[in-house]
């Protein structure tokens, strides 16, 4: 089974997204013109990010955040030469140089910034490999994708197609049911927690642009956002259907319909 | 008595394999309209279909199926007006090697939503190649409900069809239970 495609028709966003939502185990490859990367995730969750040929070693990526002054970056990277990125890790710690959540947000920043160089690509093969795992020396961070997504379904290019994506604004949003993901840990903008309150299976999103004083492209994007990050879900409108169109549902009586269903069953059988 | 007809709708981007679905499995020649496909952007084949589709599955004496695949572009406007006189329920057909096809069938599947509960079901065609996507990832990559059956199929094997047309007239047998009372 194949996880490959362009990112000309198929965005890093949505990439991220699909590993995020299906809780993805291995290595995706990106390769385009001008960059390379590989990203290795476990069950959806960033552990390992390099960009070109070479895995960044642990001092310079820290030393990137300033949680290492670059003077120093040098000596240590030299009389650390010996150790391996989880060694080197455990060393800082003990020896009180930096503590585990310094590290932590150091290669989280890193990762984050590797994910936003890939955004700007417009074209360029990815590859999913299944089940590939990261060096067993690395460091065991899991980065949660949600908030990168947010932040790069925001500035993406992606929203002229939305009325595609999105073409009826008569249908109502729901939370999707993601244990283990909490709202409240992720970072939305004004616009979008305004939305968010007024998520409810009983307010078609039209309402919610009303409410929300948003126009019909800003609803889309914002929803478009939430839906992407996996947030929310569209549901049809739990009230009349008021959208229906006519004659859409068969003029027949049920047990009739039943009957001609069932009469079409044993037929199809017989292919 | 009069001979009574039945419609199963088959849609999906371009290049999906409506046309060739329902060839599968229809005991007439395919009506079809094809042309000679021009844009840049669709040539990945020689010809599209530029009208419906149109197949036949004679049931008994009084009672006939027909299954209609719609054409590659603009699906909509025209189709309720169509089909919804006596049609049972559709299918929404996409090509598993194909991630750039995802978002219009995305965009089909949110239109259904908006709808009455006219039954269908998704199915992930193309199985048979290697670049085909998982049904587990395609199902994500469309956001689908779980309640949607998606169902994996080569429209060119007549068994994979047969499979695909049950399951949504089971789906549909489901739906008229729910809809009971
Ligand atoms: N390998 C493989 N090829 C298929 C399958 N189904 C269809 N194809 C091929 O895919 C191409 C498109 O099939 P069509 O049936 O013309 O697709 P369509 O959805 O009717 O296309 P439009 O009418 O242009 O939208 C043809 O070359 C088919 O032979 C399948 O299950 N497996
Ligand atoms: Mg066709």
């Amino acid at each position: 089974m194949a996880l490959k495609g362009n990112l000309r028709d198929f965005s890093i966003i949505q990439v991220l997204n699909l590993i995020n939502l299906a809780k993805k185990t291995g290595a995706l490859y990106i390769e385009s013109s001008s960059k390379s990367a590989k990203l290795i995730f476990r069950e959806g969750k960033l552990v390992y990010a390099t960009t070109g040929m070479d895995a960044v070693p642990l001092i310079k990526i820290m030393a990137r955040s300033k949680l290492i002054p670059s003077s120093a970056a040098a000596s240590l990277s030299e009389r650390y030469r010996t150790l391996n990125d989880m060694e080197l890790g455990i060393t800082l710690i003990n020896s009180g140089y930096l503590t585990q959540d310094q590290i932590f947000t150091g290669i989280a920043d890193f990762f984050k910034d590797i994910l936003r160089g890939l955004f700007t690509l417009t074209e360029g093969l990815f590859n999913f490999e299944a089940d590939e795992q990261p060096p067993s020396t690395s460091i065991p961070l899991r980065m949660a994708l949600e908030d990168i997504i947010i932040e790069g379904s925001r500035q993406a290019h992606e929203h002229e197609d939305l009325k595609n994506e999105i073409p009826s604004l008569d249908v109502a949003l729901k939370f999707a049911e993601r244990p283990g993901v909490n709202i409240r840990d992720i970072k939305l903008n004004a616009e979008e927690w305004r939305v968010i309150s007024y998520v409810n299976p009983k307010n078609s999103i039209k309402q919610i642009a009303t409410a929300a004083k948003l126009n019909d492209f800003q609803i889309r994007r914002v929803v478009y956002n939430l839906l992407q990050a996996g947030l929310v879900e569209m549901i049809r409108l739990n009230s009349p259907v008021a959208s229906a169109p006519p004659h859409a549902i068969p003029a027949r009586n049920p047990i009739e319909q039943r009957n001609l269903v069932n009469r079409v069953i044993d037929r199809i059988k017989t292919i | 008595m009069q001979t009574q007809t039945v419609k199963i709708v088959v849609t999906g981007p371009f290049n999906a394999g409506k046309t060739e679905l329902i060839r599968s499995v229809s005991e007439i020649e395919v009506v079809n309209t094809e042309k000679k496909v021009t844009s840049e952007s669709e040539k990945v084949k020689n010809s599209t279909t530029v009208a419906m589709d149109f197949g036949r599955i004679t049931v008994d004496n009084d009672l006939v199926l027909f299954l209609f695949g719609t054409p590659g572009q603009k699906r909509f406007d025209f189709m309720w007006e169509i089909l919804s006189e006596g049609m049972l329920g559709f299918i929404v057909l996409v090509d598993s090697t194909r991630p750039e096809t995802f978002r219009e069938a995305r965009g089909i599947l949110e239109t259904f939503r908006a709808y009455a509960p006219t039954p269908y079901i998704v199915v992930a065609n193309k199985q048979d190649l290697a670049d085909a996507w998982s049904l587990e990832d395609i199902r994500v990559a469309l956001r689908l409900d779980p309640a949607i059956k998606l169902l994996p199929c080569t429209a060119k094997k007549k068994s994979s069809v047969k499979t695909v047309l049950l399951e949504l007239l089971y789906a549909i047998l489901e739906e008229l239970d729910s809809t009971k009372s």
